[in-house]
């Protein structure tokens, strides 16, 4: 194990945001300090160290934050450099990774979360549609990306696996409340097969929340959301 | 994609007016490369692409750092990201908050009128203030050296004359510290090649809201 030096993460145990930075960490098997954030209010520490977005996580590393998880997973790689490399060594795979991982955080799963706030079945459809679309394409990329490997990195677990597996409770969550098959292992077998390979990862087990736990804690999400729309 | 690609070399596919084209301009230029430049109507599609020896990078930023680290620091040629782990990500950050909170914000200031304009408007602001602060009393966002944030904002330097006219703002009033490292990043041959006429961009833009059926 490396040495701790002051690493700690300010999160929650529900948001893949978070999730990817312990990932991230546990693929480097650096130690590190897990803080609950409170959330309801927003903690003093959460405000002082995001003071732009005020949003989890927040990585600290020799007394810095870091923020934005993305950018917390490239720093992780960058700094503890002689374990387990997430990003591509070559540069034109980084941008393909670094375009998916754009991709699923800025369109598809935004498109995904719609469903839970769709109010009839006709919106619900196009969703649906729009859905299945973005994994399709997600299909194909892992293909492209991992060039026969078990993961989008390759052989290793790397960046782009972290991206979308960090979803992956939250997808399990949206398919139990919605029906739909969104990892449909006979359309997306590949992507079916990586998903449970991924959440039996090591560095992913002990951080991906429970489905049943966080389908209790989406539901009572959705209910205060769908109760605030409507009082607006 | 586009018809005859060559099959080795650089090409990137932009449009004149695109700040996130421009983004790229400048990054070939500064590091010296040769490439060649295709007028695109991009149209609805969001972006530049980079097309090297036949294989296409999208999304500016991407560009950027795929550039960065394809022709690094060697030769004289500059490194835009710094080599510390930490400034790095306080780069990525700064640039990041460029796309999410400029880009919108300053396309709604012509776009909108009403209440959609003043949100617009105070966003807008808010955030270059932000950015002027972040620069602070340094030369540059990369410090001493012309970096990845100065590039992911300087792009937007041309469109300011629209922001100004159209969200009635006094830019140059309101942040004087963030004009003059416009007008010294303009001392730079890869900006001021870059970056078109501002009241050719102005008359872009009611071109594009005649298109869209804006006002």
């Amino acid at each position: 194990m490396a040495e701790s030096e002051d690493v700690k993460v300010l999160g929650a145990w529900m948001s893949p945001f978070v999730m990817r930075a312990r990932i991230a960490l546990n693929l480097k098997k650096v130690d590190y300090e897990f803080i609950a954030e409170t959330m309801h209010p927003k903690s003093e520490l959460l405000l002082k160290s995001n003071p732009v977005y005020k949003k989890i996580p927040v990585l600290f590393h020799k007394g810095n934050p870091i923020c934005e998880s993305l950018i917390i997973v490239q720093y992780i790689d960058e700094t503890w450099t002689s374990v387990h490399p997430i990003l591509p060594a070559d540069p034109y795979d980084r941008a393909i990774a670094r375009f998916w991982a754009a991709y699923i955080d800025d369109t598809w799963n935004p498109e995904v979360r719609k469903y839970s706030m769709a109010n009839t079945d006709e919106e619900r459809a196009v969703v649906a549609e729009k859905t299945f679309a973005g994994v399709q394409l997600l299909e194909e990329a892992f293909q492209t990306c991992g060039k026969g490997g078990n993961w989008f990195g390759g052989d290793a677990l790397g960046y782009l696996d972290i991206a979308l597996g960090s979803y992956l409770a939250w997808i399990r969550v949206t398919e139990k409340m919605s029906g739909l098959k969104i990892l449909d292992g006979d359309k997306f077998p590949q992507l079916t097969a990586w998903a449970d390979r991924f959440c039996a990862e090591e560095a992913v087990k002990g951080v991906m929340p429970e489905t049943d736990k966080l389908l209790e804690f989406a539901a009572a999400m959705i209910a205060r959301m769908k109760a605030a729309s409507s009082a607006k | 994609m586009g018809s005859d690609l060559p099959e080795k070399g650089l090409v990137l596919l932009s449009s004149w007016p695109s700040m996130f084209g421009i983004r790229g301009v400048i990054a070939l230029e500064e590091k010296g490369l040769e490439y060649e430049y295709r007028e695109e109507d991009l149209g609805n599609k969001k972006g530049p692409v980079l097309v090297h020896d036949g294989r296409p990078i999208c999304e500016s930023l991407i560009i950027l750092q795929y550039i960065d680290e394809t022709w690094p620091g060697a030769d004289g040629a500059p490194c835009f990201l710094p080599a510390d782990p930490f400034a790095r990500s306080q780069a990525r950050f700064w640039a990041d908050f460029i796309d999410k909170k400029i880009t919108d914000a300053g396309a709604n200031l012509w776009m909108t009128k009403g209440e959609a304009q003043a949100e617009a408007k105070k966003e807008f602001m808010e955030s270059l203030k932000l950015l002027e602060g972040e620069l602070g009393e340094k030369p540059y966002f990369g410090g001493e050296t012309f970096g990845f944030v100065d590039i992911a904002l300087v792009c937007f330097a041309s469109w300011f004359h629209t922001y100004d006219v159209s969200g009635s703002l006094n830019m140059e009033a309101e942040l004087p510290k963030l004009m003059a490292w416009v007008k010294r990043c303009q001392e730079r041959e890869s900006v001021s090649k870059a970056l078109p006429d501002p009241l050719k961009v102005y008359d872009f833009m009611l071109i594009l809201k005649k298109r869209y059926g804006i006002e």
